[in-house]
């Protein structure tokens, strides 16, 4: 069985945020980590490899430093990497995200393609639906549970008030919840593997060739333009009173009766 | 990316979801929000109904506003599945051609969302808390066009650190998905009528059909605190799960509901239904009392459309200050209970 993971390098948004002056995110100013989502998409790949004895290769688009988050992967036992980086295909919203990866998927032989539900930076939960809508794979999201049963997968797919168990049959494509696990640690013979045994294999445009179509990738093939970014505009602040309690509670009574709360 | 023709594109059209035969809250938000537009556009608000023997709820859908209806019933829509409605949803999509289909934020919306924007290849933009018609660029750009009658969609992002809006100028639909809870229903008007349009464009059930071989209802013991008027919320600084009962209490007397921060529920204090925030619920009630919770940006970015904010902590350089109205240095412990019996008694007056 062969599981392919999608991973997304992202900066860690409890860091500060920056912007490059035409809007768009300067990923290259600020820390970077593999999105946690995607963590537990492979934990739950590697625990299948652990039972079955998969085949787990993980494939990134991003900036050339995304390396650094697929040689995490294989630290903690991801067998294949594979990093899709050209100039071109930066500036791409969730439509050229996806339009490229499922590019890079339709390259590589899969049973089970599993991408994180969402990734902290955009939080939008789109570009994995997007990826088996482009490849015409049954999509489960946001999976708290995944097993696999014979030529199938059964997921748990949390709702709101409810989950439903949903069986479906591979090929397909699962979105993962940080719930579904906690993701295993790299180990110091992994971290030695990922360095000196595996190698990342890096695919420019070029290599993706007719399977990414140009007007599908980009900053000029996505569909949504930013019109305006920028740090949050606050409400601003009230008033401010440093009162005994007896006061305090008269006070908030005066504001409850001028706002006709009471 | 000019293949679609887009003045053939018309209407904002809403996608009325529906659990158990019985419509979301976020159906009539987005019903009042497309109104609005609708306005600012010239044209009129259509709800989008999908499901198995739903018809009969297409009559309140008038009644929240909507001026049509298109309703495609089937027994492959009975319980909410990707395939059958994002196929639904897309045929809708191309035999009526909206000009914007908004989408509620829900755990249904962000998966049939952006199946279906792939599927009718348009921009998507996630968990919108504004929407507004406007210009794109914003402003005029010498050697680029400037586009009139766009939907500018305002979202946060990277935790709740930044704000963008985006447009999506050269593709039809436009579309969004809205967070539940932002935007305001209208009242209902009782009697309305909307024009009905049945529609099916057929199921061929195969692989992405997938099986549902159970389904779990998780009961819910717990108020929805996105429809609370009032809410009494506590952070770490409350202390203990007993010491909720304070807020309980002054929650009771207001007729309000009790909320939290992400740090309660990490605790284990309150489940995490009751959770304001980022990775909580946004909420916008009238009234947001917030008590001994130190306002890290995530919090904030789910209680600052409130219209208005009492802090209540100890620690006078907490952040909550810098979006109170009306904030409080001092102890908790005192001031609510203190509190409570005042207007206990100015209540019962």
């Amino acid at each position: 069985m062969k599981i392919v993971v999608c991973i997304k390098q992202v900066p860690d948004t409890k860091g500060g945020v920056k912007f490059n002056p035409d809007g768009t995110l300067d990923r290259a100013a600020m820390l970077a980590i593999m999105n946690p989502d995607d963590k537990a998409g492979l934990e739950a790949a590697l625990r299948i490899k652990d039972e079955t004895g998969a085949e787990v290769t993980v494939v990134t688009m991003g900036l050339p430093k995304a390396e650094d988050a697929l040689r995490e992967a294989l630290a903690m036992g991801a067998d294949k990497a594979v990093l899709v980086t050209d100039r071109c295909l930066g500036g791409a919203d969730t439509w050229a995200t996806s339009s490229t990866v499922a590019a890079a998927l339709k390259m590589m032989e899969y049973d089970l393609i599993i991408t994180g539900r969402q990734a902290i930076d955009g939080d939008t939960a789109q570009v994995g639906p997007q990826i088996a809508e482009h490849l015409g794979l049954p999509v489960i999201s946001y999976a708290e549970g995944l097993t696999i049963e014979g030529d199938s997968v059964i997921v748990k797919r949390q709702y709101e008030d409810r989950y439903h168990e949903i069986k479906a049959k591979m090929p397909c494509l699962v979105t993962a919840l940080s719930e579904l696990n906690v993701p295993r640690y790299m180990t110091p013979g992994g971290i030695f593997d990922a360095y000196d045994e595996k190698e990342v294999t890096v695919w420019s445009r070029a290599d993706l060739g007719e399977n990414l179509r140009d007007e599908d990738m980009g900053l000029a093939g996505s569909p949504t333009k930013i019109a305006k970014a920028s740090d949050k505009v606050r409400k601003g602040a009230g008033e401010k009173v440093v009162l005994d309690p007896t006061e305090s509670v008269a006070y908030i009574m005066g504001k409850l009766k001028e706002k006709h709360v009471i | 990316m000019n293949r679609m023709n887009l003045e053939e594109y018309k209407g904002v059209y809403i996608y009325a979801q529906q659990v158990d035969n019985e419509l979301s809250s976020i159906a009539f938000e987005l019903i009042g929000k497309g109104k609005e537009l609708a306005k600012d556009l010239g044209t009129d608000v259509t709800a989008v109904l999908l499901g198995y023997q739903v018809k009969g709820l297409a009559d309140q859908l008038a009644e929240y506003g909507a001026d049509r209806v298109i309703v495609v019933d089937d027994k492959e829509l009975e319980v909410y599945r990707t395939e059958p409605y994002a196929h639904a949803l897309s045929c809708v999509i191309n035999e009526y051609k909206p000009d914007i289909m908004l989408v509620g934020a829900t755990a249904i919306g962000r998966d049939l969302g952006p199946t279906v924007s792939a599927r009718v290849h348009t921009g998507l933009t996630a968990d919108c808390t504004v929407l507004e018609i406007g210009d794109f660029p914003l402003n005029p750009m010498p050697g680029k066009e400037q586009k009139h009658n766009q939907l500018l969609m305002t979202r946060p992002a990277f935790g709740g650190n930044t704000i963008a809006t985006i447009a999506c100028p050269d593709n039809r639909p436009q579309m969004a998905t809205v967070r539940p809870g932002v935007m305001q229903k209208l009242e209902p008007v009782k009697g309305a009528k909307a024009e009905i349009i049945d529609y099916n464009p057929g199921f061929v059930p195969n692989d992405r059909y997938v099986e549902i071989l159970n389904i779990i209802k998780q009961t819910k013991t717990t108020e929805n605190i996105m429809d609370a008027k009032i809410l009494v919320s506590g952070g770490r600084g409350v202390g203990s799960a007993e010491n909720f009962q304070m807020l309980q209490e002054l929650a009771d007397v207001l007729g309000g509901t009790v909320s939290c921060s992400r740090a309660v529920v990490e605790n284990g204090w309150k489940p995490v239904d009751l959770q304001v925030g980022q990775t909580g619920k946004t909420v916008r009630p009238l009234l947001y009392f917030a008590i001994g919770i130190s306002g890290a940006i995530q919090h904030v970015a789910g209680m600052e459309e409130s219209d208005i904010v009492i802090a209540i902590n100890k620690d006078e350089d907490a952040p909550i200050f810098d979006v109170a109205d009306y904030g409080i240095v001092g102890d908790l412990n005192k001031i609510v209970p203190a509190l409570t019996a005042q207007l206990k008694a100015e209540l019962n007056k």
